[in-house]
């Protein structure tokens, strides 16, 4: 009978959390990308590209190819304060449910092949130990314990960070430090940020802009 | 301007405590006055060694290869979703994570479990036979060699025989709660802190076939004659590993009643079974007294059924009494 009380709390949860919409349309999708939400908003191409790829120097996210239900829950984050960031909140402000399950089906189905900049060997190395084995004697467990294999992701709530730009990752971490990202599930990915040096930052942001996208599933 | 940037240089000084960045402690316990500590040694320091001859740093590496991805053997060795390091975590270095390096300098000695002396190839034969649900390469095996090298390794300048260690083992919290545990705030705490990652049907999670997140019960985790099915060593585990990235941040209360939640679920059938669950618990009662197999709960006997999970026998040949005689 835990069970279902559990389920049914579930179910509630799924409910308000807007997870229930009808499953995104990713055509309905390419609109919103390509001409706005229709109230005014910029298209999403003009910062991530119509193909999702995002760009390095400006700070834009890579959106192609990550998990369409971390991408619908990060916008329902902006759109309710959960999240804040100058620049993309904005954008995030009048979608409907239903816009952000099609805009998040839309750039989950694209597939950006990487073209990252050359990095130095020694912080690609530094980069990848952490990724693979951690720094356990300062308690970082090793990036791919939660976000997998590759660093490709596991489902909604560990998104896949191969492939990402390397100053938007920088970013990111340095947000969890600073206290300005606050939106992981139970602080997660506070308690690992927290604890990376900047040389860490850099070196870890390095090598994971190198590896290769999981990219194209729905 | 020197006057003005000691204004500023003193304001963000003071103003500190205030905008403290934010951060998860990580609370793990204190040593004992008196106990033994030792920090094992790195894969860095493996591979800088300049006195080790470069074979056996080979072997040393093959081994720690096979405790990191025992995975590599599932259906010879393993027959569930485990990896050594799944609950000897941090590379089976780390302290109050069950370091294995003790299993090298205390070995061999009488162990409880099994009521003889063990050797170090036996204990770990034993977590293959229970922790992994399957069955150890053979004594003497490249792979069982390359174990023990590893193990060997990690005790690098401990002392031998020396047993009142700091951080070994899980039973930090001692054999039983202050407040007696209970299932149903150990199932708000699972909900809340745990399933996440083990998912809410304790099943773990799976990225193209591989194991991200390990289940923690059913045909694919620990079966019943694990040691982590004991409520207390779980609990001590839950407290200073779990949840991930957090040791130490659940309350001890939390950590029992969740322990026993977990504990509370069927998996694979413990390899002593003599085809009653009740009587094998009489019979291995010094173990079994703290887990709950055997015992009735929610209408049904833990435990009382023929499954092994994925792995096609009850018993790998390895466990037997020994007697000297
Ligand atoms: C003016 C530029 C701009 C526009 C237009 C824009 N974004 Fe963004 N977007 C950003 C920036 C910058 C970030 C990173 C913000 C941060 O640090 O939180 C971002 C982050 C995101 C993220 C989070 C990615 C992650 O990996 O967590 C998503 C999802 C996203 N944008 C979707 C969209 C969608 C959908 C649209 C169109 C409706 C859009 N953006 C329009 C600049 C923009
Ligand atoms: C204990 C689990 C865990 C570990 C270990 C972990 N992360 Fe995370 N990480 C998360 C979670 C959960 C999120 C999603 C946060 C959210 O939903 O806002 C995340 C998000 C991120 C993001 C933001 C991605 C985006 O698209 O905005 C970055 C960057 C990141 N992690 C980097 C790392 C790095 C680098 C490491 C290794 C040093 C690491 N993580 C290890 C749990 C973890
Ligand atoms: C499901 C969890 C689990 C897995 C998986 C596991 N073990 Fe263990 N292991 C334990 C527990 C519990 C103990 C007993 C700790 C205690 O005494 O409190 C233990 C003890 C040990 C010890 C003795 C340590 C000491 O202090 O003397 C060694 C050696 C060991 N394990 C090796 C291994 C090896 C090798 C593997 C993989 C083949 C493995 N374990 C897999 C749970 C596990
Ligand atoms: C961020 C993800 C995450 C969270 C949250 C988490 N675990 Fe784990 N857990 C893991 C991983 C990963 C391992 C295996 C360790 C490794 O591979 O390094 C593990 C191992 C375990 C194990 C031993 C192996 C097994 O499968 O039996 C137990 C028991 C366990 N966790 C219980 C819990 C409990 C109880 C909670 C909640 C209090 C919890 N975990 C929360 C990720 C997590």
């Amino acid at each position: 009978m835990i069970i279902t009380r559990r389920g049914g709390a579930f179910a509630v949860l799924l409910l308000a959390s807007g997870l229930l919409q009808a499953a995104g349309n990713a055509d309905r999708g390419a609109t919103i990308v390509m001409q706005g939400e229709g109230q005014g908003g910029a298209p999403c191409l003009a910062c991530h590209g119509n193909d999702g790829a995002g760009n390095d120097g400006a700070g834009f996210p890579r959106l192609a190819g990550l998990n369409a239900g971390y991408l619908a829950a990060q916008l329902r984050d902006y759109r309710e304060g959960r999240r804040t960031n100058v620049i993309m909140a904005p954008n995030a402000a009048h979608l409907s449910d239903q816009q952000i399950e099609d805009v998040a089906a839309y750039y989950a189905m694209q597939n950006v092949v990487a073209k990252p900049a050359e990095q130095p060997a020694d912080l690609l190395a530094q980069g990848e130990k952490l990724v693979k084995q951690g720094d356990w004697d300062n308690y970082i467990v090793p990036c791919e314990t939660c976000h997998g294999p590759g660093a490709q992701g596991v489902g909604a709530t560990f998104p896949g960070l191969s492939g990402q730009h390397p100053s938007y990752l920088r970013q990111q971490l340095e947000a969890w430090k600073n206290g300005t990202r606050t939106n992981d599930p139970n602080q997660l990915m506070l308690a690992i940020a927290a604890r990376l040096s900047d040389e860490q930052i850099q070196a870890v942001s390095a090598y994971l802009s190198q590896l290769p996208t999981s990219g194209g599933k729905p | 301007m020197k006057p003005r940037f000691y204004a500023v240089a003193l304001l963000s000084a003071a103003s500190l405590p205030v905008m403290s960045a934010p951060s998860v402690p990580v609370e793990l316990p204190e040593y004992k006055e008196g106990q033994y500590v030792h920090q094992a040694p790195t894969l860095d320091d493996l591979m800088n060694d300049q006195a080790l001859n470069p074979k056996l740093r080979e072997v040393i590496l093959k081994g720690r290869d096979l405790f990191m991805n025992t995975q590599q053997k599932r259906g010879e060795y393993v027959f569930n979703d485990m990896n050594c390091k799944s609950c000897h975590m941090g590379e089976g270095r780390m302290n109050w994570s069950g370091p294995v390096w003790p299993a090298a300098t205390t070995l061999p000695d009488f162990r409880g479990k099994n009521q003889h002396v063990n050797s170090l190839e036996e204990r770990i034969a034993g977590c293959f036979s229970f922790s992994m649900n399957g069955q150890p390469p053979e004594y003497g095996s490249d792979d069982m060699l390359a174990l023990v090298a590893y193990h060997q390794w990690l005790a690098k300048g401990a002392k031998v025989y020396e047993t009142n260690i700091g951080g070994r083992g899980f039973s930090s919290l001692g054999r039983e709660p202050e407040q007696g545990a209970d299932y149903d705030r150990g199932a708000q705490v699972y909900a809340d802190n745990c399933a996440v990652c083990h998912g809410d049907d304790g099943q773990g999670q799976h990225k193209d076939g591989k194991v991200v997140f390990p289940p923690l019960w059913g045909d694919h985790s620990y079966n019943w004659g694990a040691g982590m099915a004991r409520v207390f060593t779980a609990a001590s585990f839950i407290k200073n590993n779990m949840p991930l990235g957090k040791p130490g941040s659940l309350t001890d209360q939390q950590a029992w009643d969740v322990a026993l939640f977990v504990n509370s679920h069927e998996r694979p059938q413990d390899p002593r079974y003599t085809g009653d669950a009740k009587e094998t618990r009489e019979k291995y009662s010094n173990f079994h007294k703290w887990t709950r197999y055997g015992t009735e709960f929610n209408g049904q006997i833990l435990g009382q059924h023929d499954n092994t999970g994925d792995k096609p026998f009850l018993k790998p040949d390895v466990l037997r009494p020994r007697t000297f005689e």
